[in-house]
């Protein structure tokens, strides 16, 4: 029987889903490997997301425009995010509690407006979402075109941005300086960089990914808006962020991880093996946690991790 | 003669400096001057005035009142970068690097680079490599800085100051880190940048660097400028010290020299990881006998920190012994240490030392609680009473044991410390740099209390990396050097010895020596 159920098929599609549903985990901890190497822990990315997503669902339901869409989810992550950067860098409030009490709020708020705008209505709005992308020649390649090279462009986006973040980091000025600014902000600080400009602008660029990500699930993964539709990932993209060691490479692995997970527990359900099918939801956190876990023996925190920074303070 | 000065084109002249923190003044109208091509040494107590003074010729702090001109005009030197662009470079005591990055990326942080948006790692480190050549350095630029000494990590600090065009270096206490070689190095490095034409500025509260390097001195006191003093062969010791203190300090303390007591600590093969896991200590051994002061010299993070806290049960030992008279102590709880009278005076005060935010009464019990209780409960009028005799055997200024212990001068929160460590009549003290960032009042009576547990018949492990501490306390002399013992000495040792087991060379001469 089993071997009736582990085909190459099923393999081959386990793994093109995969790739699917690591991205809205993807791109959240990108952003927040900028933010975190800044030294920001921001809580508040599942609201984020959550923003992102009826942003960028309203954009695309009145305009038609998929692209306006992830536009528009960009826009109002990052404005989001301006919230987190005033509390934890202008008011030096603690990250902790800011970003619980933001993801609260956002929560209530995107549901807010998503009733605003659209009202009760026995069936939910739905947009028309991003098209399967098919890159020509090497989508024609057997097993690896359908893993790799049948998605829509978002997913595409996001596996190049891991190397984008990576160069930033690395190879230019500006990475330097955001880490500088966790790292050591006074040492930062004396080398006349404004550590509160660079942390504002880590938050924000956090907020933009998130953003992006909550849209896609809105957008292109589904093409409906549902209240619980980031469903936790957010808070997997912080732990992610931290327990691959703030690495962006790393960051896309324990994405993929959770992909996988996902994309199991979907199609043993979907075979209907009796296991309760809470249990078996649980599944890809659970093995992302524990994996993680495992993998982050030797995390190192940024120096200035969630430390607020005054020139006063010694 | 300030007005001689003045004539001459100085490259730092600072007219009237005041600053205010809340209601303290620390810089009360103050001048300063400084000419190029010179050492000028700015010498004072903790808290006189000196780091605030040359942070706020730096840029991080703004004068309330006063005048600065760099070369003849005059600046508004806003913050740090407008500093560096005037030429102006300063050594922090704390090291302002970032320890996971390398040498040239802490250097790059400070520039723009020549490639734009894209790091100019290359060209940067190749500027490096030359630039520490010139000035009688040798460095690793891809080297991590938390792979680095001290000493190398204040030769990367000299060095991004230098690559940023500094014509006028600030260092503030560069040599409080260093071993008596590697300040030699320093010196070195100093007197080819004065020869160069540059101003240095040596921040120091130690008069023997104020008399072999500096040529002029100024000297702070509470915040105002006591006088201006240039230094040549006539210039002493006991003159500085009076413009500094205010009065006549002796440092002289009795020394008998001998060991009295018998074995009291035997530590044997001792193997202890650091919080990096690697191992801070690697086959350590050690034995403290009782009314003796065992200094334990050596340069900062070669285990001393681990050391003291594996005796006094706070860190997990991996390998070996520590024994107490005949019985065992190693990887007990703390409780053991404590009832077994090993008291521990540790190296940071407001982290391990004290509960900042706790009343002095609490501080002083701290080890304590269950003597002072009623029925389980608090007993308040016995902590009282204790507080009280403690408040004037230890002369802590206080306005009453309620006080918190952050609202205290470090001096007067040793004191705690010191009340609550030798109010037990320990056997064994260690002392874990117990005069560190205290000043020379406060430093004397510590010493002194240290001297006094001794004659009570402590047995006193004194680690310090002020090696002239080490030298006038000692009874005997261990040089710790990554995580083992290089050699033990007796007391009135040469310097210079202690300074090559310092830096983990074996000595030759040991042998003649004993």
């Amino acid at each position: 029987m089993l071997s009736n159920i582990f085909t190459v098929s099923f393999f081959v599609s386990l793994l093109a889903s995969t790739i699917r549903l690591a991205t809205p985990i993807l791109l959240p901890a990108l952003g927040q490997t900028f933010t975190q190497r800044a030294g920001i822990l921001n809580l508040s990315v599942e609201a984020t997301m959550t923003i992102g997503a009826v942003a960028g669902f309203a954009a695309t339901f009145f305009s038609g425009s998929l692209w306006l869409g992830i536009l528009s989810g960009m826009v109002f992550g990052m404005l989001y995010g301006l919230f987190m950067a005033i509390l934890s860098v202008t008011l030096r409030a603690n990250q902790v509690i800011a970003g619980i009490t933001l993801n609260i709020l956002g929560a209530g708020l995107a549901v807010f407006f998503y009733r605003v705008i659209f009202g009760i209505q026995s069936l939910p709005p739905q947009v028309e979402p991003f098209k399967m992308l098919k890159i020509p020649f090497l989508s024609d390649i057997p097993f690896i075109g359908v893993i790799f090279f049948q998605h829509n462009i978002i997913v595409y986006l996001a596996f190049i941005m891991v190397i984008v973040t990576w160069f930033i980091l690395e190879k230019t000025t500006f990475g330097l300086k955001i880490k500088a600014v966790g790292e050591n902000p006074k040492a930062a600080d004396s080398k006349g960089i404004s550590v509160n400009k660079y942390r504002y602008i880590a938050i924000l660029i956090g907020g933009i990914y998130a953003g992006a990500a909550g849209a896609f699930m809105s957008i292109g993964y589904l093409n409906i808006f549902t209240e619980s539709i980031i469903g936790g990932r957010g808070f997997i993209a912080v732990s992610v962020v931290i327990f691959a060691r703030f690495l962006p490479i790393r960051a896309m692995w324990g994405a993929l991880l959770f992909g996988v997970a996902s994309a199991l527990q979907l199609r043993l359900q979907a075979l209907g093996i009796d296991v309760a099918n809470q249990l078996m939801l649980m599944l890809p956190y659970a093995l992302t946690i524990i994996a993680l876990v495992l993998a982050s023996k030797k995390a190192e925190f940024p120096s200035a991790y969630t430390i607020p920074y005054s020139r006063k303070e010694r | 003669m300030l007005g001689e000065l003045k004539n001459k084109h100085n490259a730092v002249e600072m007219h009237n400096i005041v600053k205010e923190f809340y209601d303290v003044r620390a810089n009360d109208d103050v001048d300063f001057f400084v000419k190029n091509g010179s050492i000028h040494g700015l010498l004072g107590e903790n808290g006189a005035g000196k780091t605030t003074l040359m942070n706020i010729l730096f840029g991080i702090y703004h004068p309330e009142e006063g005048e600065i001109f760099i070369n003849g005009e005059k600046q508004d030197i806003s913050s740090p970068t407008k500093a560096i662009s005037l030429g102006i470079g300063m050594v922090h005591q704390h090291f302002m690097l970032a320890r996971p990055f390398s040498i040239v990326e802490n250097v790059m942080l400070g520039r723009k680079s020549r490639k734009g948006i894209l790091l100019d790692t290359k060209e940067t480190a190749a500027d490096l490599v030359a630039l520490a050549e010139k000035y009688k350095m040798k460095i690793d630029p891809y080297a991590k800085v938390w792979q680095l000494s001290v000493g190398e990590q204040q030769r990367v600090e000299i060095l991004t100051a230098l690559y940023q065009g500094a014509e006028v270096l600030i260092l503030d206490e560069p040599t409080a880190v260093l071993t008596p070689q590697e300040v030699e190095g320093l010196f070195e490095t100093l007197r080819e940048m004065k020869n160069d034409g540059k101003a240095i500025i040596l921040i120091t509260h130690k008069l023997e660097e104020i008399l072999s390097i500096v040529d002029e001195v100024t000297v702070l006191r509470d915040g105002s400028m006591i006088g201006h003093v240039e230094v040549n062969e006539n210039t002493t010791k006991s003159e500085l010290t009076k413009m500094m203190v205010g009065r006549d300090v002796l440092f002289n303390f009795n020394k008998a020299c001998i060991k009295t007591g018998k074995e009291k600590l035997v530590i044997k093969d001792l193997k202890v990881l650091n919080d990096k896991n690697f191992l801070a200590l690697d086959g350590f051994s050690l034995d403290i006998h009782s009314g003796e002061i065992l200094g334990l010299a050596g340069v900062d993070g070669n285990g001393q920190k681990e050391l003291c806290e594996a005796i006094t049960g706070i860190r997990p030992i991996e390998a070996g012994e520590v024994k107490l008279d005949t019985i065992n102590i190693e990887n007990k709880p703390p409780i053991v240490a404590i009832n077994k009278g090993i008291s521990h005076i540790p190296e940071d005060r407001h982290i391990t030392g004290l509960a900042l935010g706790w009343s002095l009464k609490k501080n002083l019990i701290l080890k304590t609680f269950k003597d002072n209780t009623k029925f389980g409960l608090v007993d308040e009028k016995k902590i009282e009473k204790r507080w009280k005799s403690a408040q004037v055997d230890y002369d802590i200024k206080a306005n009453s044991g309620e006080d918190s212990a952050k609202d205290l001068s470090g001096g007067n929160q040793q004191k705690v410390i010191l009340a609550r460590e030798l109010g037990s009549h320990p056997v064994i003290l260690i002392a874990n740099q117990p005069t560190r960032g205290l000043d020379i009042g406060a430093t004397e009576y510590v010493r002194q209390k240290i001297i006094d547990a001794k004659g009570d018949g402590a047995g006193v492990l004194l680690v310090s990396a002020d090696l002239e501490e080490i030298l006038q306390l000692s009874d005997r002399i261990a040089v710790i050097y990554d995580g083992k013992i290089m050699g033990i000495l007796p007391c009135g040792s040469n310097v210079k010895n202690i300074g090559e087991l310092m830096m983990g060379k074996k000595l030759e001469v040991e042998e003649n020596e004993k």
